[in-house]
């Protein structure tokens, strides 16, 4: 198993006639997923890379059976896009955009609430590098070749800071079950915590990786939640030891503004939970591989 | 983005708040005349830069003739103000903002911000004004009022009354701080701002409620939207290596190390900032040069880390993974014989073709130090600056 996605996950993309995402769409494609059309208002009728162009993501849903959507829409549409996926009955959607207005995202979480918990939809990011399962399913734009299959779960903020982690897990020959980007913006679209959550249930993660950075409440929120209901190891990293109160660090998201968003103080709030913390990211590997012993 | 005092107030006013009666000066005879204009016989004048604690460092001053006017302003413009927000090296004081003086009564604190635990925009609120919000936390933790704010319906009446009455207001006053709260709320809203504060929100002997200070903050993803707040922008308030980074498309911040980082994504050039330090030594600045990492964007980083006369070293730290190694090291020797760099240069590459980028570093003739892991990469970078290694392997090439 993994989560939120695996080999029979049907995808489409939204935007897909854009440039990237049609380079993503096409390393998707032979990575595995099972991309199975596209959205691009007006453009209804086309193909891409061999797959269907559809005007709505209804259609698309009606059409394909898509359970799982990617984002590749411009930061002005991009929350408009979220919710038309949420609304057409997609159960899962990673957005890549990078940009999107703060208060956007605070009106795409308050629509989602409008399904029942049981049929709302999961998203992840925005501005993230997206999910991966490895040998299974790509949903995203990360280097499919640096991750080994196996049994380790990451969940982190950040895209190459993620590759770094997996490429030191790769060179021990360790291999991940899904690696999830919760991306890098103050207001997303799940937490560390319910992704925990998920790979706390999920057979096939038997050690959990959290890769997260200064700003905000969400590593603080994970650690109670990590020392109450996980039972599985979980090492950390947080980056931005150096960074300087009350500035953005490149993400949106990345800004000391609290007591208690700092790296030091998350450090702290994490190896009170129990967490296993690797003090420097050129030893995540290391870390891991000994609480994997 | 930040703003100035007097465009919050500005911006506020059209919102229903009041505020009291200012106005701009560029110079100590402009502000004494603004004053004369006003009227009124007590004048506070505040020099406009973009930080708080303006009062301790000796940014707001009370005055009551034309001579201590003209004598506290002489003081304030052209010099830089150094508060506890600027840094050592302060804000440049360009713009005083001239206000006639008001009897208070009672101070408040009020503050909305977009708030990451509820994911909504919270209010908070104490009846200890005129304290810093981190004082009043730490002091006074009890005197604090919040409430979140409902996107689908807005801000209610309800919770405004609930914080007002809370904050201990006379119910003859009640309706004005609705107004207040609300005019701030629907600024935020609509302009997309990301943090509102008044700060005093004071209480008049004559039962007006005033903001007395105002600071707002705006979201950068959402200015495209607002192009008359993206106007307001002062480059004089900004680090002038940020300011020529955000013009070039690049996220910079500027530290005070002597190791300029050159680095594809924001967590990876924090992690690398970090290693940096863990060698023993201070990182010069933060900068993500985006996933893509093309030899233009590389060029322009490298001209940018090298602006800062501080920098000593250059660590570039890219972990490619669409884009390839070999294509990565390309850039890096292309911006290398385009830029003139005279300290050494250490470049870490990782990823997909890692092996045949490397091979081009090593072919292209140049004096880069290279290195393997982040671990080495920060050694050698940190030993490179503390002049461990000879002259020879500094690059020097036009």
């Amino acid at each position: 198993m993994s989560i939120l996605l695996d080999r029979d996950t049907r995808v489409i993309v939204q935007g897909i006639t854009g440039k990237m995402a049609r380079f993503h769409t096409r390393d998707m494609i032979s990575y595995g997923t099972n991309v199975v059309g596209g959205v691009v208002p007006g453009k209804g009728g086309e193909t891409v890379e061999g797959v269907p162009v559809f005007d709505t993501v209804k259609e698309a849903v009606a059409e394909t059976g898509a359970t799982a959507s990617l984002v590749f829409v411009p930061p002005p549409f991009a929350a408009d896009s979220i919710m038309e996926a949420a609304d057409a009955g997609i159960r899962y959607c990673v957005c890549i955009t990078d940009g999107i207005p703060a208060q956007d995202m605070i009106r795409v979480k308050r629509y989602m609430y409008r399904y029942p918990k049981d049929t709302r939809m999961v998203l992840t990011g925005p501005n993230c590098a997206g999910t991966i399962s490895p040998g299974k399913a790509l949903l995203g734009i990360m280097p499919g070749h640096i991750y080994l299959q196996g049994h380790v779960g990451i969940v982190g903020r950040s895209g190459t800071l993620g590759y770094e982690a997996a490429a030191q897990l790769k060179a021990h020959g360790i291999g991940v079950s899904t690696s999830v980007g919760i991306g890098g913006d103050p207001i997303n679209g799940s937490s560390f915590r319910d992704i925990l959550e998920r790979f706390e249930a999920d057979d096939d993660t038997h050690v959990i990786a959290m890769i997260g950075e200064i700003g905000g409440p969400q590593e603080a929120e994970a650690a109670e939640y990590i020392r109450d209901h996980v039972s599985k190891p979980v090492v950390a990293y947080v980056a931005g030891l150096t960074a300087p109160k009350g500035r953005t660090m490149g993400h949106a998201g990345a800004i000391i503004s609290a007591f208690g968003e700092s790296a030091s103080e998350k450090v702290e709030i994490l190896t009170a939970a129990g967490v296993t913390v690797a003090e420097n990211p050129a030893v995540i590997g290391d870390t891991i591989a000994r609480v994997m012993q | 983005m930040d703003i100035h005092e007097y465009q919050a107030k500005e911006i506020l006013a059209n919102f229903g708040v009041m505020v009291p009666q200012g106005a701009l000066a560029y110079s100590p005879e402009q502000a004494a005349y603004r004053a004369r204009e006003m009227g009124g016989d007590r004048w506070i004048v505040k020099a406009q830069v973009h930080a708080g604690g303006r009062g301790k460092a000796g940014g707001v001053k009370l005055c009551a003739s034309d001579s201590e006017i003209q004598a506290a302003t002489e003081n304030m413009f052209g010099r830089k103000l150094v508060t506890h927000q600027t840094g050592p090296e302060g804000k440049g004081i360009y713009r005083v903002y001239v206000e006639a003086a008001v009897p208070i009564d009672r101070e408040f604190y009020v503050g909305f911000v977009l708030d990451r635990s509820s994911q909504r925009v919270m209010i908070v609120a104490s009846a200890e004004g005129g304290m810093e919000i981190e004082d009043i936390s730490a002091e006074k933790p009890d005197s604090i009022v919040r409430s979140t704010v409902e996107p689908a319906v807005g801000l209610q009446e309800f919770q405004c009354r609930e914080i007002a009455f809370k904050l201990g207001l006379r119910a003859a006053l009640v309706q004005q701080m609705v107004r207040t709260l609300q005019g701030c709320y629907r600024a935020f809203t609509e302009l997309d701002a990301t943090m509102v504060e008044i700060n005093p929100l004071v209480v008049t002997g004559d039962d007006r409620i005033l903001a007395l200070d105002a600071k707002m903050t705006f979201d950068d993803n959402a200015l495209f939207r607002h192009p008359q707040v993206a106007e307001l922008r002062d480059k004089s308030q900004e680090d002038p290596r940020e300011s020529r980074a955000a013009d070039r498309g690049l996220s910079y911040v500027g530290l005070d190390g002597n190791i300029g980082c050159i680095v594809n994504g924001a967590g990876l050039a924090m992690a690398t900032m970090d290693t940096i330090k863990l060698a023993g030594g201070e990182p010069a600045n933060f900068l993500d040069i985006g996933g893509g990492a093309t030899p233009e964007r590389v060029a322009k980083a490298f001209r940018l880390v090298m602006s800062d006369k501080n920098v000593q070293a250059v660590l570039v730290n890219i972990f490619a993974g669409i884009n390839r190694c070999d294509w990565v090291a390309e850039g890096v020797v292309q911006a290398l014989r385009e830029v003139e760099i005279d300290v050494p240069v250490i470049v870490r590459l990782a990823g997909t073709n890692v092996e045949a980028g490397q091979k081009i570093l090593a072919q292209s003739g140049l004096p880069i130090i290279r290195a393997t892991t982040l671990m080495e990469a920060a050694e050698r970078a940190v030993g490179a600056w503390k002049n461990d290694l000879n002259q020879a392997t500094r690059v020097r090439a036009v």
